[in-house]
C-alpha cells in the first residue's frame, strides 16, 4: 500500500469510527461502588458495560433504566445511575433539602442502587435530560457476568405519584 | 457481469456517501457548525434569523469566559437549543430574578442571560445551567452578509 492510500484510510477511517461511537454506542468501564449490586458486585473486579447512544436519541427514558450522564457538578466526569423519577413525578428524597420533590419539566431524578454510598440526585437535585449521554444495556465483561441490565426499581423507591 | 458492475458501482457510491456523512458529522460535532437563531432574547446583539458560525472546541476544553455568547441545550427541553451570554462563572455572585436575591453560581455551572433582559427566559428563570449542556461558542455572524461581524469580546 502506498503512503497516500494509508493517509486516505486514516483520514476517512477515524471519522467513521467516531461517528459510529457517537450514534450507536460504546463500551465503558464502571468505576466505584455506587451501583452495587447491579454493577461491580465485588469491589475487586470491575464491569464493562455497553452504553447505547441510539437508545436515547429522542431522550426517551423509563423509570428503572440505567443511564450514563455528565455529572452536573463536574462536567469532565461521567456518572452511571438509575432513573427513579421522570418529569412530573413526585419522589420522596433521602437527604435532599426538601423531603418531597416534584421533578421539573425536562428533568429526571437519578439515584445509585447502593444507598448511602452514591452521589446522586439526593445531593445535586433533579438533572436535566440534556445531560444524559447514553443508556447502559449490557454488561459485556467479564464474560461470566455477560447479561442484559434489567429495568427494575425497588418498590420502596417508586415515585409517590406518577405523571400521566 | 453487467449486474455485478452496477452493484459494485452502487456500493462504491454509498460508501462515499457514508464516508462524507461521517466526516460532516465529526466536523459539526467537534469543530464548528452554523446555527440559525430565532427569538428576541438576544436583541440588540442578535436578531431573529441571523446565521451564526460557532465552534465546539472552547466548551469541550471548558475555557469559557464571561461575555461569551454560547449555544446550549435548553435545561427544560433537551431538544431545543438556546443562545445566551455567559454572565457568571462558577463562584461568581449573580443577581437572581425570582426569588430576587443574589446567588453564588455552583461548581460546574454557568449563569446565562439574554441581552434583552426584559424578554428572555434564562438563568433568572431556571437557575444556573450545567456546563455539560453547553454545546458551542458563537464566533461570527455570517448572515445577513452586510452585518457580518465578530461576536467575540476577547
Amino acid at each position: 500500500m502506498s503512503f497516500k492510500s494509508v493517509c486516505r484510510s486514516i483520514l476517512f477511517g477515524i471519522p467513521i469510527g467516531v461517528t459510529f461511537l457517537d450514534t450507536v454506542g460504546y463500551v465503558a468501564k464502571v468505576e466505584g461502588i455506587s451501583m452495587q449490586p447491579a454493577l461491580n458486585p465485588e469491589s475487586t473486579n470491575t464491569d464493562y458495560v455497553f452504553l447505547s447512544r441510539w437508545a436515547i436519541r429522542d431522550y426517551k427514558i423509563e423509570r428503572g433504566d440505567v443511564i450514563s450522564l455528565t455529572s452536573p457538578k463536574n462536567p469532565k466526569q461521567k456518572i452511571i445511575k438509575r432513573v427513579v423519577g421522570l418529569q412530573g413525578d413526585v419522589v420522596s428524597t433521602m437527604g435532599y433539602k426538601n423531603r418531597y420533590v416534584k421533578v421539573p419539566e425536562g428533568h429526571c431524578w437519578v439515584e445509585g442502587d447502593h444507598t448511602g454510598h452514591t452521589l446522586d440526585s439526593n445531593t445535586f437535585g433533579p438533572v436535566s435530560l440534556g445531560l444524559i449521554t447514553a443508556k447502559a444495556v449490557y454488561i459485556v465483561w467479564p464474560p461470566e457476568r455477560w447479561q442484559k441490565l434489567e429495568n427494575k426499581l425497588p418498590e420502596s423507591r417508586k415515585p409517590l405519584s406518577l405523571s400521566i | 457481469m453487467n449486474i455485478l458492475k452496477i452493484l459494485g458501482k452502487t456500493c462504491g457510491f454509498f460508501g462515499y456517501v457514508i464516508q462524507y456523512a461521517c466526516v460532516t458529522h465529526c466536523t459539526f460535532e467537534y469543530l464548528g457548525d452554523f446555527v440559525m437563531c430565532s427569538g428576541p432574547s438576544m436583541e440588540p446583539t442578535l436578531e431573529s434569523n441571523n446565521i451564526l458560525l460557532t465552534e465546539h472546541v472552547t466548551p469541550r476544553l471548558y475555557r469559557l469566559q464571561r461575555g461569551d455568547i454560547v449555544i446550549a441545550k435548553n435545561p427544560t427541553n433537551p431538544k431545543q437549543n438556546i443562545c445566551k451570554r455567559v454572565v457568571g462563572l462558577p463562584g461568581d455572585k449573580v443577581k437572581g430574578y425570582f426569588p430576587r436575591r443574589s446567588h453564588i453560581v455552583p461548581r460546574g455551572h454557568v449563569w446565562l442571560e439574554g441581552d434583552n433582559s426584559g424578554n428572555s427566559s434564562d438563568s433568572r428563570i431556571y437557575g444556573p445551567v450545567p456546563l455539560g449542556l453547553i454545546r458551542s461558542r458563537v464566533i461570527y455572524r455570517v448572515w445577513p452578509l452586510d452585518k457580518f461581524a465578530s461576536l467575540q469580546e476577547h
